[in-house]
């Protein structure tokens, strides 16, 4: 770990905000996807199975 | 083969089936590489002490925010010219991207703002038009969200998408424009006098490069999440109709 001195709260809050938001739009973006799919996978499904 | 081919939903579907896991994995790598160097093996700035190690985040994410709603603009353009749906589903797919890269630099400002100017926040021209920037954005997705007629949300989001263009191009320029505020010139410039040092200036490339990368990887992630949202509200609604 640097040395961040004086700035070390500064620093490393801009880093955890960052790598949070980052993170949570990333895991989000992967479950609507994986909703979605299955979703229109089911509906497919359905039909098919109804002709 | 024409670039409007990837306007068929089934065809860009297959195309970033094959894309999207290098994308995703050239993202990760670059944006990991290049905080992992900014942060663990840049020494400090000789006046802005450590907190210059914002700088690879808050750069790359200012960059981003802007250019997330350039690229929001010509896909606008593109469904209001060719009425490709596949394109303003692209525009709203980035959204949420752009609104998020907008907030990471508008949180890592203030935060840098604070120990070198004194204070969070000040109505500096640059700083202003960001906000505005941030505000466009969230306006922008509420839109999409409060009309019910895709085509209809579609066209609306596109005006409001050019007008919300003249903010993202003030948040550039904003600096040359008036001159004066807080806030500095661009970080990176061609000219060697005023770009940053090469031993700061590498390890933020790659970290540009990781959130283009991420960018892309999101956009293309969600743009095919939207595609698959509007085929199963159409499936839905032509169900409703035969029963």
């Amino acid at each position: 770990m640097p040395d961040l001195g004086k700035y070390a709260e500064t620093v490393l809050s801009s880093y955890a905000i960052s790598l949070v938001l980052l993170a949570g739009l990333v895991c989000l973006s992967i479950w609507q996807g994986a909703k979605a799919r299955r979703q229109l996978t089911q509906i497919e499904e359905r039909r098919k199975s109804d002709g | 083969m024409s670039i409007w081919e990837y306007a068929n939903p089934v065809k860009f579907i297959r195309t970033t089936d094959k894309v999207l896991p290098y994308i995703s994995v050239g993202a990760a790598v670059a944006l990991v590489g290049g905080l992992i160097w900014g942060f663990f093996f840049t020494p400090d700035d000789f006046r802005q002490g450590s907190t210059v190690k914002i700088i690879y985040i808050h750069v790359p994410a200012a960059l981003m925010a802007i250019n997330a709603w350039f690229m929001m603009l010509v896909a606008s353009l593109i469904w209001l010219i060719r009425r490709h749906h596949v394109s303003a589903l692209a525009a709203k797919a980035a959204a949420p991207v752009g609104v998020t890269m907008t907030l990471i630099a508008l949180f890592t400002g203030a935060l840098w703002g604070q120990p070198m100017w004194g204070t969070w926040w000040a109505w500096d021209p640059r700083l202003t038009s960001f906000l505005i920037l941030f505000l466009f954005y969230l306006g922008y997705m509420a839109l999409w969200a409060a009309i019910e007629d895709s085509d209809a949300a579609a066209d609306l989001t596109s005006v409001l998408c050019i007008v919300g263009s003249v903010f993202a191009v003030l948040s550039r320029y904003a600096v040359n424009f008036w001159n004066q505020g807080l806030h500095q010139g661009a970080s990176l410039s061609l000219d060697k006098e005023t770009n940053v040092d090469d031993v700061f200036y590498q390890p933020l490339l790659l970290s540009i490069a990781g959130f283009v990368l991420l960018f892309l990887a999101l956009v293309l992630l969600r743009t095919r999440t939207e595609i698959r949202a509007r085929r199963i509200k159409a499936l839905l609604a032509r169900e409703r109709i035969f029963d």
